[in-house]
C-alpha cells in the first residue's frame, strides 16, 4: 500500500502543508521537508516551481520567482531529495504544472519519484480525461497516485468521474478562487462541503485553499479528512525563516 | 490530411484544454455552446450587422500596384487596417462580446500587449454597456501609452500586470486568474488564436470573415477565388488564422507566416516562436512555445509589441510541423525597413507587426503572374513613436 494511502487510514485529521521547492533558498528544500515531520505534519506537498503559475495567487508566485532564481530545476529538485527516504517516513506529493514534467519527460519523471519514494502527484493543469487517456497507465506502473482537483462549480457528475479515476484522495478546492485569495469560509463553503459529504466518494477528500490556522483547519476538517494549507506557511517561512516549523503547526493541530 | 480543429479541440497534435480544474466550467460551458450559438440566425445577422454598420466590413482588397512593380508579382493588401479601432482585432471582439450576452455574462475581461485588443474589447464593451477589466503589463503599460488612454476613455479598467516578466504573458495568467476568481458572470475575451479549446476555433471562426472576404473581392477582380498566397504576420496568429481559413484545405494556395526574428533569431532577443520553440502548454494548449530546457517559458523580444508572445497558436504550430504553412521570421531592422516602404511606396503606414509580413519580400521570390495576398492587419498610427525613434523623423 502507498504511504498515502496508509496516512489515509489513520483515525485523524490530515494536516497538509504545501511549500515551493528551493525556497526561501536553493538548498531548503530538504531542512524544510525534515522540520514539518519533526513538527507533527501529516503529508507534504513539494512545489515544483513553474514561471507561470495559473491557478496561484501572489504569495505563490513570488516563491516560484524566487526559486527559479534560486537556481531551482526538476534535476537539482530529484538530486536534492534522492536520500529523502532515508531521514522522512511521511508521504510526499510532488505538486507543479504540467510543463516543466512534460519536458522532463512523464515515464522519466515518474520513474525517478518512484526511486526516490515520492508517492504522489498533483498537476492542476493536467485534466482527468487527458490524464486516463494518455497517462494513467504509466502513473500506475510507478505506483503514483494522481490526485485531482474539485471546486465548488465542478458538476455532480464530474466529481462522480473523478472519484472513479482517482485512488488516494481528491483535492476539494475551496472556493472559486486562486490559492491564498481568501481567508476564513462562509456559508457557501459550509454548504459545499455538507453537499460532498453527502456524496459518499470512495476517495476521502482533503481541502485546501483559504486555510491559514486553527480554525479554519477546524472549518475544513469537519467533514473532510484533512486540509493543506500553502500560502499562509509560504509567508510564515518568507519571515520566520525554516528553522523552528513547530511555531507554525502547533497551533493549528494542538 | 485535414487543417481543420478535431472534435476533441486539436490541431494535428496541438491544442486541446490543459487547465485548472477551476476553469473547467467555464470553459465546458462555452465549448458545448459556441458552435450552436454562432449557427443561430439572430446571433449571424446582429454579427454581420455590426461588422458592416460598426467596423465597416468588407475592408478593401486592394491592388497595390507600385508596391507589385517592385517586386515583379501582383501583390494585393487585405485592408484591416481600415476597421475601426484600427486592426482585425474587433472582429473577434465583437463576436465574442455577442457571445458573452448570450451565455449571460455580464462582465468581460481581456488581455492585451500592445494595447490593441485591449481597445477593440473596451470598445465592444462599451457599444454594449458591459463592464470592462482588461489586463496589461507594467512594462506594455508605460510603452503604449495612447492605447492605455483610449481604453480608459471607452470606460475600461487597466489593471497593470505585475507578475513575472510584466508582459504580453503576464497579463493573459492575470486575466486567466482573475476568470479562476469569478468564474460565473465573466466572459474572458482571448484576443489571439490561443489559450483551452475552443477559444483558438472560436477565434479563428469570427476571424475567418477575412478570408471570405478576400474569396469574393478575388472574384471579382481576378476572376477566381483563390490566390496563389496568402501571408500574414504571426504572434499568437488571430489576423493569420482569419486571412488563411478558408484557404486550409486547398492546396493550392500556398500559407506564408512571418514571425518576428527580434534582434536575429539565434541573438538570445527574437520572438521566433516556430523556430525556437518546442512542443510544450501553454495558456491552456498543447502548441510550440520558447522555454529553457527545464520547461519554464522564456520571455520573447521583439521591436513590435504585438508579437513578442512566447507561444503561437495550436493551428500554426500544426501548419508549421505538417509542412502546410511556408515560416519565415523577419528582423525588426527588416519589418522597419518594409514599413517605410509600404509608406513611401503605397501612401499607407502599417503596423509594425503588420511590416514583419510586408518583409516577406527579404526571403521569398515570387512569379511574376502570383497572385500574393498579404493581410493588412493594422495601422501604423499607434506606432508612430517607434517610428520616429527609429528612423528619426
Amino acid at each position: 500500500m502507498n504511504r498515502i494511502q496508509q496516512k489515509l487510514h489513520e483515525h485523524k485529521k490530515l494536516l497538509s502543508i504545501y511549500f515551493t521547492a528551493g525556497y526561501p533558498t536553493l538548498n531548503d528544500t530538504v531542512t524544510v521537508i525534515e522540520n514539518l515531520e519533526k513538527a507533527g505534519v501529516d503529508m507534504i506537498e513539494i512545489g515544483l516551481p513553474f514561471s507561470d503559475p495559473l491557478a496561484d495567487g501572489p504569495t505563490i508566485q513570488a516563491s516560484s520567482t524566487q526559486a527559479l532564481k534560486n537556481g531551482m530545476t526538476t534535476t537539482v529538485l530529484f538530486e536534492q531529495l534522492k536520500d529523502i527516504r532515508k531521514t522522512v517516513t511521511i508521504p510526499l506529493i510532488a505538486m507543479g504544472y504540467f510543463n516543466p514534467m512534460l519536458q522532463y519527460g512523464v515515464e522519466a519523471f515518474c520513474a525517478k519519484c518512484k526511486e526516490i519514494g515520492i508517492d504522489g502527484l498533483i498537476i492542476p493543469d493536467l485534466p482527468v480525461d487527458v490524464y486516463q487517456e494518455e497517462y494513467q497507465t504509466i502513473f500506475e506502473k510507478y505506483g503514483l497516485i494522481n490526485v485531482f482537483l474539485i471546486t465548488p462549480q465542478t458538476s455532480d457528475e464530474r466529481i462522480r468521474f473523478i472519484d472513479s479515476v482517482s485512488n488516494g484522495f481528491i483535492y476539494m478546492v475551496s472556493s472559486a478562487s486562486t490559492t491564498g485569495a481568501k481567508s476564513g469560509f462562509g456559508n457557501a463553503q459550509s454548504n459545499y462541503f455538507e453537499r460532498i459529504a453527502a456524496m459518499n466518494l470512495k476517495n476521502p477528500q482533503i481541502v485546501g485553499f483559504g486555510i491559514s490556522n486553527k480554525q479554519t483547519f477546524q472549518q475544513a476538517t469537519q467533514q473532510a479528512r484533512g486540509a493543506i494549507i500553502g500560502s499562509a506557511f509560504i509567508k510564515h517561512i518568507s519571515t520566520n525563516g525554516i528553522a523552528n516549523l513547530d511555531q507554525f503547526v502547533n497551533p493549528i493541530i494542538s | 490530411m485535414s487543417y481543420n480543429i478535431n472534435e476533441k479541440g486539436y490541431y494535428g497534435e496541438f491544442g486541446g484544454a490543459y487547465i485548472p480544474e477551476m476553469l473547467y466550467p467555464n470553459v465546458e460551458e462555452l465549448r458545448q455552446n459556441y458552435l450552436k450559438v454562432m449557427a443561430e440566425p439572430s446571433f449571424q445577422e446582429e454579427f454581420n450587422q455590426l461588422l458592416k454598420d460598426y467596423v465597416g466590413r468588407p475592408s478593401p482588397l486592394y491592388f497595390a500596384k507600385r508596391l507589385s512593380k517592385k517586386y515583379k508579382t501582383k501583390i494585393y493588401l487585405k485592408r484591416e487596417d481600415l476597421n475601426h479601432t484600427g486592426a482585425h482585432k474587433v472582429n473577434n471582439t465583437i463576436g465574442q462580446i455577442l457571445m458573452a450576452q448570450r451565455l449571460g455574462k455580464k462582465r468581460i475581461i481581456a488581455e492585451t500587449g500592445a494595447g490593441q485588443h485591449g481597445v477593440a474589447t473596451a470598445t465592444v464593451c462599451a457599444l454594449m454597456g458591459m463592464e470592462c477589466i482588461v489586463y496589461m503589463g507594467e512594462i506594455d503599460i508605460a510603452r503604449q501609452a495612447p492605447n492605455v488612454a483610449r481604453m480608459k476613455m471607452l470606460g475600461a479598467t487597466v489593471i497593470p500586470a505585475l507578475s513575472g516578466s510584466r508582459t504580453l504573458k503576464d497579463a493573459t495568467n492575470e486575466a486567466i486568474r482573475d476568470w479562476i476568481n469569478n468564474p460565473v458572470d465573466t466572459h474572458y475575451i482571448i484576443g489571439s488564436a490561443i489559450g483551452p479549446h475552443p477559444y483558438p476555433d472560436m477565434v479563428t471562426k469570427f476571424q475567418s470573415i477575412i478570408s471570405e472576404e478576400i474569396k469574393s473581392q478575388l472574384k471579382e477582380k481576378e476572376g477566381t477565388e483563390n490566390p496563389d498566397y496568402v501571408i500574414a504576420c504571426i504572434g499568437g496568429g488571430s489576423n493569420a488564422a482569419g486571412t488563411y481559413y478558408h484557404f486550409l484545405e486547398n492546396e493550392d494556395v500556398g500559407i506564408i507566416a512571418v514571425e518576428a526574428a527580434g534582434k536575429g533569431i539565434h541573438s538570445g532577443e527574437s520572438a521566433a516562436t516556430s523556430v525556437l520553440g518546442k512542443e510544450g502548454i501553454i495558456h491552456g494548449c498543447k502548441t510550440l512555445l520558447m522555454q529553457t530546457d527545464d520547461g519554464q517559458i522564456t520571455e520573447p523580444y521583439s521591436i513590435s509589441a504585438g508579437l513578442d508572445y512566447p507561444g503561437v497558436g495550436p493551428l500554426h504550430s500544426h501548419l508549421y510541423r505538417t509542412g502546410r504553412g511556408e515560416f519565415y521570421s523577419a528582423t525588426d531592422d527588416e519589418a522597419m525597413q518594409a514599413g517605410l516602404e509600404l509608406a513611401k511606396l503605397e501612401g499607407i503606414i502599417p503596423a509594425i507587426e503588420t511590416s514583419h509580413a510586408l518583409a516577406v519580400f527579404n526571403y521569398k521570390t515570387f512569379k511574376p503572374d502570383d497572385i500574393v495576398v498579404i493581410s493588412l492587419s493594422g495601422r501604423g498610427d499607434k506606432d508612430l513613436n517607434n517610428y520616429i525613434e527609429y528612423f528619426n523623423l
